[in-house]
């Protein structure tokens, strides 16, 4: 063991200055993301941030750790691939509400019911920022776009309660402007064994300038997390959609990343096809 | 099928070669299918002509096997008169129908079974010993116990007793091998997971599909005694996506996959050409396109191997030669796909895949994973860094000070995204440079014979050319074949050399447009008596329909 060296917040951000708009919720995301980080002390080396395409998927070009940016809806299986194969690495999977519920739909399910130990961090501003402003899933009926004139009428897609039905280990909401919270609730998701899910609502100020108002709007989660799906479900369902919080903490056995470590002498795998 | 699979064994043990494919209804399980075999005391790696024997069990649905199962007059049919009437497509071809009570003689044996008494009579007709089958059975009723081994024992001997009506047929065997002579029994998607593993691969990920499961099943307990893993993904896109991620880890990765799973990894193939990331996509073509047929071989995923990703895409694709190579040529592509940080794609198919041959045990090769790392990284360290060979050292996740973001965005040395156009032509010209310019050696490849009739081909269809060649030259022809291993890049100037002085070429292949013969012309000046030959499947390319090919140029 090295001496140990107090890392800073700051010793986890990169030199890169961001695409974002001024006033995204995305920079305050970042920084909570560097805070956590420093919180866990854990070496930038060690930490690799894995996502697809958007804009909140640009963050991990502005961390220091790795990062791998993507296809759109990808990042999911490409940071179980790294889990599984290099088990030891605190692995972070972050991006929109796009990337991760729609093209990457499938992969969410998936991720949640597999319970690898990793922590997925959607930006959440219910709408598609890169390409200008359509709607994503998780999309209001009634929000005029070009795209969809009038509003698509369809019920959003409901991530939280998903996430509780797919089998994921941990559920919670943030909002970004909340860097405090939306800190300590990532410290907590990377420490929790198994999949964590953090939603963040993270106002996209450019196409949704109303969500400047979420500041007001958003509330903590007045009871302690739950370990009971069904329970945290119901509370969920029967929210605002701005309580923020931790609301659910699993007990399941993560996917287990246990592997022999015998290499077997290669020719034991010839043998069966001898005569 | 289990008689046929038997069958093969005892060949095996008997010192023969031989290999077995199968053809099956449309049935998931059970229903009516067929073993084909060919038997040989020379190592032969295809189907050719006519069948010298035909037993049939039960002739319901025959019409479906007929045209894979061709007889002529010389075709030895041996049925059971229980079985219903011979169709008219088996009496028209041969006159030599041997009645014999197969059910019978089964039933009157305690726990008899037909595909026993029809091993017996098989194994009697081709010459083998009693003794020595019946020891192989014994070995694999083991677990049934005493009484399935005694009623294995009968039905075999019953079997050998009446295969004297079958003098017809002629005995090849035993043949007893030279000692130390060392021969294998597998299917080539066996021999590919253990070319994957020998080549270092430690992650797999898994989407089943047909005919590519097989490797995937065969590197889920392999991978787990050799320290790796594999993982079930939920579609092709996570799979791909799943080896990309462990890749990047630094872990040789893999999948294999079908057309259609190909298809939908496309994007992200791409992303691992630009990311510069490892990784090995094996293809066991089938019938296509869309889903095809999932049973039966074809090579007419060649397109969409070299051509189908978007963008300026360098990439690896290689198809093995034989059965056997695809053990070579996987563990080859695990050595490109790392030595040069880039996508190989393994282009194998259904025949090569699922065939179960007798062959002489492959040589071992030194080709392993070995990729350019960097381990101590300094304060400039540029991941995609223009180097003279293009192969830039990869820093991985644990490695102190190398932290670097990989992306599929147009980046700059470092990494960062770049729409820059002197970035975007050196990034480029860098991934092109690595690919075009590695040394691959003789191993771009297969060449036998000499002559001025020359015959190119690739993948499965190499088997059929060459046994056709060497036909052709007892004829006192001079051809040479060539099976071009790696298909991208294109050795475009060795294969030149190899055509320099060509009098007639044909290119074979088994697809529609002769996808290959196209390949070929829009890369190389070839020869103007260049002739493509090509079907699709599922009918496969014969050794007599290539042997005709060539007669028929020679002649003119
Ligand atoms: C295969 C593919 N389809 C479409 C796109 C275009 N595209 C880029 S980002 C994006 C949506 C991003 O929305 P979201 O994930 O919510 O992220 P945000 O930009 O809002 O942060 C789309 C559709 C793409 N890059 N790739
Ligand atoms: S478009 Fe919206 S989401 Fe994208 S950077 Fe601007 S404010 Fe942020």
């Amino acid at each position: 063991m090295n001496a140990p060296v107090s890392l800073k917040a700051s010793d986890y951000k990169s030199d890169l200055k961001p695409v974002w708009c001024p006033g995204c919720g995305d920079y305050h995301v970042l920084l909570a993301v560097t805070k956590a980080l420093a919180e866990l002390q854990r070496p930038a080396h060690d930490i690799a941030v894995i996502s697809g395409i958007g804009c909140s998927s640009r963050i991990p070009a502005y961390l220091n750790a790795y990062g791998f940016h993507g296809v759109h809806g990808r990042a999911l299986p490409l940071g179980t691939g790294l889990k599984v194969a290099r088990p030891e690495l605190t692995v972070l999977v972050a991006g929109g509400d796009g990337d991760g519920f729609s093209i990457g739909g499938n992969h969410f399910l998936h991720a949640c019911r597999r319970n690898i130990d990793i922590t997925y961090l959607v930006m959440d501003n219910q709408v598609y920022g890169m390409t200008k402003g359509q709607p994503s899933p998780t999309t209001a009926p009634d929000w005029d776009s070009a795209l969809s004139p009038g509003g698509t009428g369809l019920r959003p897609f409901h991530p939280l309660v998903i996430a509780l039905a797919s089998g994921a280990n941990f559920v919670a909401r943030t909002f970004s402007g909340d860097i405090k919270g939306t800190t300590q609730t990532l410290v907590e998701a990377i420490r929790h064994p198994g999949f964590s899910f953090v939603e963040v609502l993270s106002p996209c100020v450019t196409f949704r300038p109303e969500q400047r108002e979420w500041k007001s709007a958003v509330h903590a989660a007045p009871v302690t997390p739950t370990d009971d799906p069904a329970r945290a479900a119901r509370r969920i369902m029967t929210d605002d959609g701005f309580n923020t919080g931790i609301l659910f903490r699993g007990t399941r056995d993560p996917y287990s990343l246990a592997r022999s470590d015998t290499v077997a002498d290669m020719t034991a795998f010839e043998r069966p096809f001898e005569l | 099928m289990t008689a046929g699979g038997l069958l093969l064994d005892a060949a095996g043990k008997a010192g023969l070669y031989g290999l077995q494919t199968r053809s099956v209804g449309p049935q998931i399980r059970g229903g009516e299918a067929a073993a084909l075999l060919r038997l040989a005391d020379w190592p032969v790696e295809t189907h050719s002509g006519a069948f010298d024997l035909l037993l049939a069990l039960d002739w319901s649905n025959f019409s479906r096997f007929a045209a894979e199962i061709k007889l002529d007059a010389r075709s030895v049919v041996i049925a059971d008169p229980v079985s219903g009437t011979v169709p008219e497509i088996v009496t028209a071809a041969t006159q030599n129908i041997v009645e014999l009570p197969i059910k019978e003689i089964a039933d009157n044996i305690s726990g008899g079974r037909v595909n026993m008494v029809a091993l017996g009579l098989l194994c009697g007709a081709i010459g083998l010993h009693e003794a020595d089958l019946i020891e192989l059975i014994a070995g694999k009723l083991v677990a049934k116990g005493a009484s399935a081994i005694e009623a294995g024992t009968a039905c075999l001997h019953e079997g050998f007793q009446h295969s004297t009506r079958l003098d017809a047929v002629t005995a090849i065997g035993p043949e007893r091998r030279q000692t130390g002579e060392r021969r294998w029994l597998l299917t080539g998607n066996e021999a590919a997971g253990l070319g994957a593993l020998r080549g270092g691969v430690r992650f797999a990920a898994a989407y089943p599909i047909t005919p590519a499961t097989e490797i995937l099943e065969w590197l889920a307990p392999a991978l787990a005694r050799a320290g790796g893993t594999l993982v079930q993904a939920e579609d092709e896109l996570a799979s791909v996506n799943m080896i990309i991620g462990a890749s990047y880890g630094g872990v040789p990765a893999l999948t294999a996959t079908s057309g259609p799973g190909l298809a939908l990894m496309t994007e992200s193939i791409g992303l691992a050409t630009a990311a510069e990331v490892p990784i090995v996509v094996i293809d066991v073509m089938r019938g296509g396109p869309s889903t095809g047929i999932p049973t039966k071989s074809e090579q007419s995923d060649l397109n969409i191997a070299v051509h189908g990703l978007h963008g300026d895409a360098p990439h690896l694709v290689v198809a093995p030669v034989s059965l056997a190579d695809c053990l070579f040529t996987t563990q080859w592509a695990v050595h490109l796909a790392e030595a040069m940080q880039a996508p190989a794609i393994v282009l194998s198919d259904q025949f090569l895949g699922q065939a179960r041959m007798i062959v002489d045990r492959p040589a071992d090769i030194a080709f392993v994973a070995a990729r350019r790392r960097t381990e101590n990284p300094d304060d400039d360290y540029a991941r995609y860094a223009l180097t003279p060979d293009g192969i830039s050292p990869m820093s991985v996740p644990g490695v102190a000070g190398g932290q670097y973001t990989a992306d599929g965005l147009a980046h700059a040395v470092s990494g960062t995204p770049s729409s820059a156009a002197e970035d975007h032509l050196a990034q480029l010209a860098k991934r092109r440079r690595k690919i075009d310019e590695f040394v691959y050696g003789d191993h771009w490849a297969d060449i036998e014979g000499d002559g001025d009739f020359v015959i190119v081909t690739w993948g499965s269809t190499a088997a059929p050319v060459r046994e056709a060649a060497e036909q052709a030259r007892a004829h006192g022809l001079h051809i040479k074949t060539v099976a071009v291993r790696l298909l991208a890049p294109l050795k475009v100037a060795a294969l030149a050399h190899e055509l320099d002085g060509a009098r007639r070429v044909l290119v074979v292949e088994q697809n529609e447009t002769g996808q290959f013969h196209r390949y070929l012309r829009s890369l190389c000046d070839l020869p103007a008596d260049t002739r493509a030959v090509h079907h699709p499947g599922p009918l496969s390319v014969t050794p007599d329909e290539v042997l005709g090919e060539i007669l028929k140029e020679h002649s003119l």
